[in-house]
């Protein structure tokens, strides 16, 4: 009966290492695959699965190669690589362990620059409501480049032509190779510090992809984004963009047109301040003019050249009114005073001294009336007093007395008859012209019929 | 007037504002005359610098340090 050693999978796995390890070939081998399964660590360490439409070998690049990588590995990429098949004896893998990687079919390069464009875009780093103002003009101009070369060259001497009232400080860098990148940032935040730079120009002269590669590098790119300095980016020749040049304030085609940009030229300046001369000068006698016919216009207006035509109407109408209100006036007047006459009359008829007159013209006539009428009655009286004055006179006892007669007074009593007196009486007899005075001697009485 | 001199670009921007505040015609005739005359003044002023400035004053900075370089401040 055979037996068999059994192997422990330790030795096996060693024993399939140790044929690996053998084989020369693989100690350097060239890949082309698809990447897959790409998983950055944060080591930096890349794993993933480099494969075929027919097969596929898991793989690795550590962090100390990774790091040279220009562009960020992706699954789906195309991509070359130069490393060694190894096994991986705890897992049973064997394994490709990258030392470099590039991309199948288009530059590294090129592919690094697609994904950081990409990458700040995204961010909003190119957006135009970023881009600063560049100031028309600028009193310190900075200048980002090497101290040597055409470049800082040009833009000097465009600067002094143009616009030597500004100052120019230059802050040398190295524009390419490994330094380069730092370099630049260095002299970008330098510039940011000083404060009394108004614009700065950072660039170079032409190159290859490799020579300008430091303005496309991410760092350089933030640099320019976050200094509070406005930046024209002049990178190699018109056809060449870099990211830098998406980023910056201001793009120009080559040092010598950031220059044109940055500074106004002193023969426009002249020519402008010229001009501005002019339009001042003509703008004011413009203006003088203007007035100087709006004044004209005001005083040749009718109003002011004819100002009776503005107050006749109002003279016709006051003297129309007048006229008026005197006829008026008249007229009332007249009727009033019509009136008023009428009244007086009636009042006047009605006054107290017509009233007075009449009555007194009536006093009078009725006081002649009763003159007369008295008259006429004393006139009768008196015919009748005369008249019985007569009759009593022709009836007074005394001229009676005068034929003889006489009347007798007893005790001053009349005696009318004998039965009177009495023998003895004393007696008075008075006659026409005196008094008897008598005592009765005898007493005789007539028979009746005597 | 004090005779304190005006940096040149702030002339400039003064004197492109007069001439645009005469443009819209809408000043004052006084004034008008006033923004004439400091128009004239500023455009002399701006000329006088321009045709005097010969030689521009370029200063570096030290690379490998902070210097404060040649001293412009």
């Amino acid at each position: 009966m055979t037996s068999h050693t059994y192997l422990t999978v330790k030795a096996l796995t060693k024993y399939i290492k140790r044929k690996f390890d053998a084989d020369t070939h693989l100690r350097d081998v060239y890949v082309k695959g698809e990447l897959s399964n790409v998983k950055v660590h944060s080591s930096g360490h890349i794993y993933f699965t480099l494969k075929d439409d027919a097969a596929r070998v898991t793989s690795v690049m550590f962090a100390m190669n990774a790091r040279a990588l220009k562009f960020m590995p992706e699954s789906g990429m195309n991509v070359l690589i130069r490393g060694d098949i190894n096994v991986f004896e705890a897992a049973g893998q064997y394994q490709l362990y990258a030392s470099s990687m590039q991309p199948d079919g288009i530059g590294e390069l090129f592919l690094a620059f697609e994904q950081l464009k990409k990458k700040l875009e995204k961010e909003g780093l190119f957006h135009p409501s970023r881009k600063k103002p560049i100031p028309t003009f600028p009193k310190k101009i900075g200048v980002v480049t090497s101290k040597t070369g055409a470049a800082i060259r040009d833009i000097l001497t465009t600067l002094e032509r143009r616009y030597p009232i500004s100052e120019v400080v230059v802050f040398p860098s190295i524009v390419q190779g490994p330094q380069a990148a730092p370099s630049i940032v260095k002299s970008i935040e330098q510039a940011n510090s000083l404060h009394s730079i108004d614009v700065l120009i950072v660039g170079r002269g032409g190159g290859s992809i490799e020579d300008l590669w430091a303005f496309n590098e991410e760092g350089v790119a933030r640099a320019i984004a976050n200094s509070t300095i406005p930046i024209i980016s002049a990178v190699g020749h018109e056809t060449d963009t870099t990211i830098a040049d998406f980023v910056s304030d201001l793009r120009a085609p080559t040092p010598t047109a950031a220059a044109e940009m940055a500074v106004p030229s002193k023969e426009n300046l002249m020519k402008n301040i010229l001009s501005y001369q002019s339009a001042c000068l003509h703008f004011v006698t413009q203006k003088l003019a203007d007035e100087k016919n709006r004044y004209k216009r005001a005083i040749e207006s009718p109003v002011l050249a004819t100002p009776e035509k503005l107050y006749r109407p109002f003279i016709e109408r006051y003297v129309r009114a007048e006229q008026q209100l005197q006829r008026e006036t008249s007229r009332l007047y007249k009727d009033k005073n019509r009136y008023f006459t009428q009244i007086q009359n009636r009042f006047i008829q009605l006054s107290p001294q017509k009233v007075i007159d009449q009555h007194q013209k009536s006093v009078q006539t009725i006081t002649n009336q009763l003159n007369q009428v008295t008259l006429s009655i004393f006139e009768k009286n008196r015919g009748q007093f005369i008249a019985s004055i007569r009759t009593l006179e022709a009836l007074n006892p005394l001229k009676i007395m005068d034929r003889g007669y006489s009347i007798t007074y007893k005790n001053e009593k009349l005696v009318k008859t004998v039965a009177d007196v009495q023998q003895g009486d004393s007696i008075y007899v008075t006659l026409s012209d005196g008094r008897l005075e008598a005592i009765v001697q005898g007493v005789d009485k007539n028979e009746r019929g005597d | 007037m004090t005779k304190k001199e005006i940096p040149f670009d702030e002339a400039m921007l003064q004197l492109e504002n007069i001439v645009r505040q005469l443009e819209q015609g809408d000043v004052p005739l006084e004034n008008a005359i006033e923004l004439y005359q400091k128009g004239m003044e500023l455009s002399k002023l701006c000329s006088e610098k321009l045709q005097s400035a010969e030689k521009q004053l370029v200063s570096f900075m030290g690379e490998a340090t902070e210097e404060a370089g040649t001293a412009n401040e």
